[in-house]
Formats: structure tokens, sequence, C-alpha cells
């Protein structure tokens, strides 16, 4: 295993040192497999992934033609299986970066300027201002419609908007990430769909948006730790300007945290946009989703089981891929969280 | 005391409490001597509550605004397309829809507060009652979740501190790692294909037979398969918590000065180092409880079980918005509630908290 070679000698020996080493070697080659499959998916020899055949419905695994079998409409399940880990994929990398890029934007310029307000009236009157910078997340979605890059600006506008001003802005944006974090999780993901309509890029915008909160809160306390080093007040002594600090010091003093969010995050926006799709929010039919396949094959369960289960496997493997991968990354960049 | 990589790690699968990073465990610095213990619980109390009531109407807001961000114009729907711009104008201005949108706000919340929650668009009856009813379900879901995972979750947690390496330990990893990784719709699914479809031993969607009596032990038997899919998530995240808390406190002096002055390991384990892990787990409860109310809408929908969150996703597919809004504002409100139960269970189980302010 090549990752053997590069982990730190002084914890070669130790038996639950090298399981974790195996775990990550096991995570990287399942999301490499899976992501190679997925790039090479218009090249492999596979059936069309939405073409039907009623005549060959249902067919059970290592049937002639298909190898895991087909579902309800004929569609061979490998190809489908084989296509929908791009979705998969590109939609919890992309919800993702989306996320990491609006939170460290917010995170890295709150956690900087700073700004105490302990008292408790004016946190009241805070957590009340603070409506402003979710409705402004919502509102240009809304007004610029639901793409990817119109929620990019979106999140990043807020990030700036809010650095710039630092002191109350901070507290006003952490309140808002309060308010973000008071909703459960799923329920705000689908209050967001339930305002955009159901869709494939709606969901990952959900879901992307709902994590905001949770890489605005690890990168600002990061760079709040980062601020008063040393290093950091020698750049200031000699004249640096803030943004020079901001970039040159505090940007890769949290590259490594926000590394392990990251990795620990992928597995959990794959889950839950293929959740959204299963419950019918997320990807619509005919695209070959994990999540709406999972739900299309419910429906005959008690004839052909392998239609529902075997999407759902995917999700199980590529998830526990980026996990363990992911885990196996934190051993590795952030000894102290051991 | 808490470990740090299982708060990342609970925060990776859930959204963290509605807490905000100073209302946290506070340390006992700032403790002014002039308060006496009852003064300072009293504040502690207002303060936490203060601010619960003011996420409630933040959520509220938040609620309130995502229907109006929504597409479509309620006129215009009641209407229908035949309808002239005048009747659209003074149906608007009947429906107060032409008054500044915080009026507006003003009138939901006032209704809302009185328990008015409108009335649903495809069920044709008040949201408020329909809401009860699938409550209760999700309630009696969640509660048979926690009853499985968190004794379960414990326990496993703390034989896996005490012995490292062992079998055990290796089985609480692969538990909490799988645990994770498993999306609950799926692992629904398989179950209601093991247990339901291919052996029939225990029935695989609803909360009752049609044709049963409805009693207790119906119940049960409906409720078996969903439990333990639900409950998943929280066994695994309790015992990596509960395992990785102990080894932290099993590492400490006085654990060390216990075992040194003869106490049994039983009292060293069940009564010095556990006592510790509380705090933690509290936490982790609080966050559970949430996720589990909320976490529900998979499993719900899996199973056609008839709680909040089955209602929620065909509210949403048919743009049931008064029904929406109630379920939003109702588990949310309940999530607000839990983290405030939450923040006064540390008070209990962590002297240190009362100390704040």
């Amino acid at each position: 295993m090549s990752t053997d070679a590069t982990a730190s000698a002084a914890t070669t020996r130790s038996a639950p040192a090298r399981r974790r080493r195996r775990g990550r070697a096991a995570g990287a080659l399942i999301v490499a497999l899976v992501a190679l499959v997925a790039a090479l998916a218009p090249a492999l020899p596979l059936a069309d992934p939405n073409r039907t055949q009623p005549s060959g419905r249902l067919a059970p695994p290592l049937s002639v033609g298909h190898p895991l079998g087909s579902d309800h409409l004929g569609r061979d399940l490998l190809s489908r299986v084989v296509w929908g880990a791009r979705v998969s994929l590109v939609v919890g990398v992309l919800a993702t970066l989306l996320a990491m890029l609006a939170g460290t934007a917010v995170g890295l310029v709150t956690g900087f300027y700073g700004g105490l307000t302990d008292n408790l009236a004016m946190r009241g009157i805070d957590l009340i201002m603070a409506f402003p910078y979710i409705l402004l997340a919502m509102l240009l979605v809304a007004a610029l419609g639901p793409g990817l890059v119109n929620a990019m600006l979106a999140g990043t506008a807020v990030g700036l908007v809010t650095g710039f001003h630092g002191g109350l802005t901070d507290n006003l944006a952490m309140r808002g990430i309060d308010l973000i974090m008071a909703f459960p999780y799923i329920l705000l993901a689908m209050l967001l769909v339930a305002a955009l309509g159901p869709g494939l890029v709606n969901a990952m915008l959900a879901v992307a948006v709902v994590n905001v909160s949770f890489y605005a809160r690890g990168v600002r306390a990061a760079v709040l730790l980062l601020r008063e080093q040393e290093f950091v007040e020698a750049a200031r002594a000699v004249g640096s300007t803030e943004g020079r600090i901001l970039r040159r010091h505090i940007l890769p003093g949290i590259a490594g945290p926000i590394l392990v969010f990251v990795s620990m995050n992928i597995g959990v926006m794959i889950t839950e946009s293929a959740g959204l799709s299963f419950i019918g929010l997320g990807a619509q039919p005919p695209t070959a989703d994990w999540g709406t396949m999972l739900a299309d094959g419910r429906q005959f369960i008690t004839v052909a089981a392998h239609v529902a289960a075997i999407p759902g496997l995917a999700i199980f493997v590529l998830v526990l891929g980026c996990n363990l991968l992911g885990d196996g990354l934190r051993d590795a960049l952030d000894p102290r969280l051991r | 005391m808490l470990g740090s990589d299982d708060a990342v790690a609970a925060g990776a699968i859930l959204r963290p409490s509605g807490r905000s990073c100073q209302d946290g465990v506070a340390l006992p610095s700032r403790a002014g001597p002039s308060y006496t213990r009852a003064d300072r619980m009293r504040r502690y109390l207002t303060h936490r509550l203060f601010s619960a009531l003011l996420v409630l109407v933040g959520v509220s807001f938040v609620v309130f605004l995502a229907l109006h961000l929504a597409p479509g114009d309620p006129a215009q729907v009641l209407l229908g397309p035949m309808a002239t711009p005048s009747e659209l104008r003074n149906l608007r201005s009947q429906l107060g829809l032409d008054r500044p949108m915080i009026v507006q706000y003003g009138r939901w919340a006032g209704r809302t507060v009185q328990g008015d929650l409108g009335r649903s668009i495809m069920l044709r009856r008040p949201v408020l009652p329909e809401l009860a009813r699938r409550f209760q379900a999700t309630l009696i879901l969640a509660g048979g979740a926690l009853v499985l995972a968190f004794p379960a979750g414990i326990l496993l947690g703390v034989l896996a501190a005490t012995r490292p390496g062992s079998p055990v330990d290796r089985l609480s990893q692969v538990v909490a790692m799988v645990g994770i990784s498993m999306p609950a719709f799926w692992v629904g699914l398989l179950l209601i294909i093991g247990f339901s479809v291919k052996l029939g031993w225990l029935p695989g969607t609803g909360m009752y037979s049609p044709a049963g009596d409805g009693g207790a032990r119906d119940l049960l038997g409906h409720l078996i398969l969903p439990a333990v899919t639900l409950a998943l998530v929280p066994l695994a995240i309790v015992s990596r918590l509960t395992r990785s808390s102990m080894l932290d406190v099993i590492a400490q002096d006085y654990v060390r000065t216990a075992r040194a002055k003869g106490a049994s390991e039983t009292r060293v384990i069940g009564w010095h180092a556990f006592r510790n892990t509380l705090v933690a787990l509290v936490t982790v409860l609080g966050l559970q409880v949430g996720y589990l109310l909320a976490g529900a809408v998979y499993v719900e929908t899996v199973f056609a079980w008839p709680g909040i969150g089955f209602m929620m996703v065909n509210a949403i597919l048919t743009r049931d918005f008064p029904l929406v809004q109630g379920g939003v504002l109702l588990i949310a409100a309940t999530y607000v509630g839990i983290n405030l139960a939450t923040d006064l269970l540390y008070a209990v189980v962590d002297p240190r908290v009362r100390h704040v302010h």
C-alpha cells in the first residue's frame, strides 16, 4: 500500500495506527475506483442507461446482457449505476465546494476581524438583525435563478460583505449561522427545496447552503486561534495589508482543517443529495441517479429486490470510501484530533 | 473532555445545535463572588430562555419568508387563470397580500401564536390537529429508536474503551464507520426485503395493520423495523463518543488515584469515569433527539410511517404550503426546546456551567 510509505515513522509500529492507514488506503482505493469508472462511463462498453426494453423488465442479476439485472422499464442496472456515480460524485463534490467556499469566506473574515459583544441585549438585537443574512442568500438565489454560479456568487457576496465590515457584521453573520443551525439539517434543506421547487440543482444548492454554516464555524474557530499568533503580529508590524495577511498567513494555516472538513463532509453531501432524490425532491426521472433508482425500485421489492438494493449498495460503498478516506486524512493532517 | 474528533464527526453528520460559541460550556473564571448559587442559576436560566425565544422568532420569520419566496401568487391560484386584474387586486387586498411584508408577518405570527396555523390545501382540514396526530407518530418512532440506540451505544462504547484493541473495540469502530456510511433509506429497504418480504416476520409498512385491533402489540410489531433503522446513526455516534470520551477520562490522574486507593474496577469505571463522560453524552443526546425527529423523514418515507416527516415530504411535493409551514415550525420549535433542555441538563451534570455570568 503506497500510503504506508508516507505515514510518519513514529506511528508505524502501533496496531491501531496500522489499521487506520489500511482504512485510509481502502477508502482512497474505493473513491479512486468509483471516480475512474464514472469518468470513463461514456467509453465503457455499457448499454444506454436510458434505453427501455419492455420485454426484458426486472431481469435478475447475472442475466444475459444485464450483469446486474434490469429495472422496471428494462433499463440496464449496471449502466445506470455507473452513470449514477457521475451524478452522485458531481453533486457531492460541487455541493461540498460550494459550502466550503462560502463557509470559508464567512468564517475567515469573521474570525479575523472578530468583535466581542457578550452583552445579552446586544445579542438579542443581533439575532433579530441576523435575518437579512439568510434572506440575502435566499433572495439572491430566488432572484437570479437557481444556478450554480449564482449560488457561489451569493455565498461569496455574503462572505465579502460581512468581512469588510467586521465587528457588528461578524456578530450578525454568526447569529445568522446560529439561526441556520437552529433548524434540523434535513428540514432546512427540505424547506429550501420547497421554496425553490424540486430538482437536482436545487437539491444540491439546498444541501450546500445548509452546510455553509458548518464551514463558517470551523474556519472561524481556526482563524481565531491563528490571529493571535506572533507571525501574524510580525506581518502586521512590517506593514502588511490585512488582505495580504489573510491571503499569505491565515489562509495557508487553515488549509489543513478545511481539507479535513471537506473530506469528512463529502460523504454526508452524497447521502443527503441521494436522500433528497429518494424522497422525490432531487433528481427527476429519467436521470440515472442512485437515490431516484432506489425510489423507483421500491415498488418492486416483492418481485425484484435487487432493483432497489443495488443502487443503495453503490451509495453505501462510495460513502464508506469517502468516510474512511476522511478519517485517515484527519489523522494524517491533524494529529491532535486523534 | 469531549473528544474533539467526535465533535467534528458528529458535526459532519448532523448540524450542531443552535447554540452559539459564546453560549457553550463556559469556564468558571468569570464567576462573581457577589452572587449566590441560586442567583447564578436564575440568571443562567433567564439568559438561555431569552435566547431560545429569539431563535424561535427568527425561525418563524424564516418560515414565513420561505413561503413568500416560493413562486406563485396565492390570489392567482385561488381564482384560476380566468381572473381579471381587478378581481385579483380585490382578493389580494381582502387577503392582506397588498400590505407591507412586516404587517403580513405580524398577522400570521399573531394567528400562529393563537394556534391557528391555517388550513391544509390538499386535506381541506385545519393544519394543527393534523400536525398533532402526525407528531405523535413521529415521537413514538423517535422514542423507539432512542431506547434502542442509547443503552446499546453506551454499553458498546464503555466496553470498547475499557478493552482497547480487543475484538469489542474493533467491533465498535466498525459499527461506528458502517453506521454513519449506510443511508437510512437503504437500510430500511433491506430490512423490509429481509424481514418482511422474504421471512414474513414483521410488517414493513404503516403503523397499524388495517385489520388489526389497533392495540399496543400491533403497534410494537410495526415499530421494530423503522426504529432499528432510525437507531443506526445514533448508535454509531453514541458508541464512538462514549468510547473516546471514556478513553480521555480513564487517562486522568484521579482515575489512577481511585485505582491506587484500591477501588474496584467496577467502581472506578462506573462511578468515577462514567460520570465524567456524562457531559459529552448529554450534548449528544440533545443532538440526537433533534436528529431523530428530523432524520425520521427518510425512515418514515420508506416505512410509510404516518409521522410528520412523511407528511412534510408529501406536502412539499403537492405544494401544500400551510402544512409545510406548520410542520417546519413545529419541528424547529421542538428542536429549540430540546437545545434549551440540553443546556439546562448541562447545568445539572456539570456544576461549572452554573457559574456563567
